[in-house]
């Protein structure tokens, strides 16, 4: 029997962008405020799991072309680079630096390198959790 | 003011009591899941009067996050009794 969920399917399209954008959000604002990669990575995999709901496996596979394993193995390849690059500096593993810079559009910002190990914790939180979700999803 | 601020949350949480006696009691699943979903919005309000009581803004993400977890969850909900599975392979085939 085919259902029809228009409204359903209608109501995700709009709402997967402000879940993805309140995610991105909750990514960058996990230095001064609460949030961080993993709440920012289940945020956006739960927009993606919307997807999911709202269509079909095979046409989210083929509308967001991503291997979530190459994702995982990508992310915890930044968080090693990101603590095994301060031995380049001669100080000790995992040091963090950071420093102010005059971005173009955005004014005077600190840029951490704590953003870049982030970056890998929410790489590997999206990838595991959609890794996991799609081999349930897709099992019979 | 804030005595008006104790007692709404007084009164919300009478509310989810009522939420959480239908959702034991509730006969079909369907009335759960509605409770489920009714005991999230209050849950909601509730976050939303106590972070005025504590005078922090540190949780209005929460509520936002809350929202949108709510949300997916009563979907999932629903699409598994409609249609007896979660996440389908292909839409078009069956």
């Amino acid at each position: 029997m085919k259902t029809n969920d228009v409204i359903l399917q209608t109501a995700t399209k709009i709402i997967f962008f402000i879940i993805f954008l309140f995610s991105i959000h909750i990514f960058f604002a996990g230095h001064y405020t609460p949030g961080g990669g993993f709440v920012g990575g289940l945020l956006t995999a739960s927009g993606i799991v919307l997807l999911l709901l709202a269509f079909d496996l095979k046409t989210v596979m083929t509308s967001l072309p991503i291997n979530y394993t190459v994702m995982t193995a990508i992310g915890l390849l930044l968080a090693l680079a990101t603590a095994a690059g301060s031995i380049v500096f001669n100080v000790p593993f995992f040091t963090h630096a950071f420093d102010y810079f005059e971005l173009p559009l955005l004014g005077k910002q600190s840029l951490h390198t704590a953003m870049l190990f982030d970056t890998g914790v929410y790489l590997v939180v999206v990838g595991v959790t959609m890794t996991i979700i799609q081999t349930i999803g897709a099992d019979d | 003011m804030m005595t008006f601020f104790w007692v709404m949350a007084f009164l919300i949480s009478l509310s989810m009591l009522a939420f959480i006696y239908r959702l034991i009691i509730g006969p079909s699943v369907h009335d759960r899941v509605v409770a489920l979903d009714s005991l999230g919005v209050a849950l909601i309000c509730m976050i939303g009067i106590i972070s005025i009581l504590a005078g922090t803004n540190f949780f209005l993400e929460i509520i936002l996050l809350l929202a949108i977890l709510a949300f997916i969850g009563t979907v999932a909900f629903s699409k598994f009794l409609e249609k007896g599975e979660i996440i389908q392979r292909d839409n078009n085939i069956s």
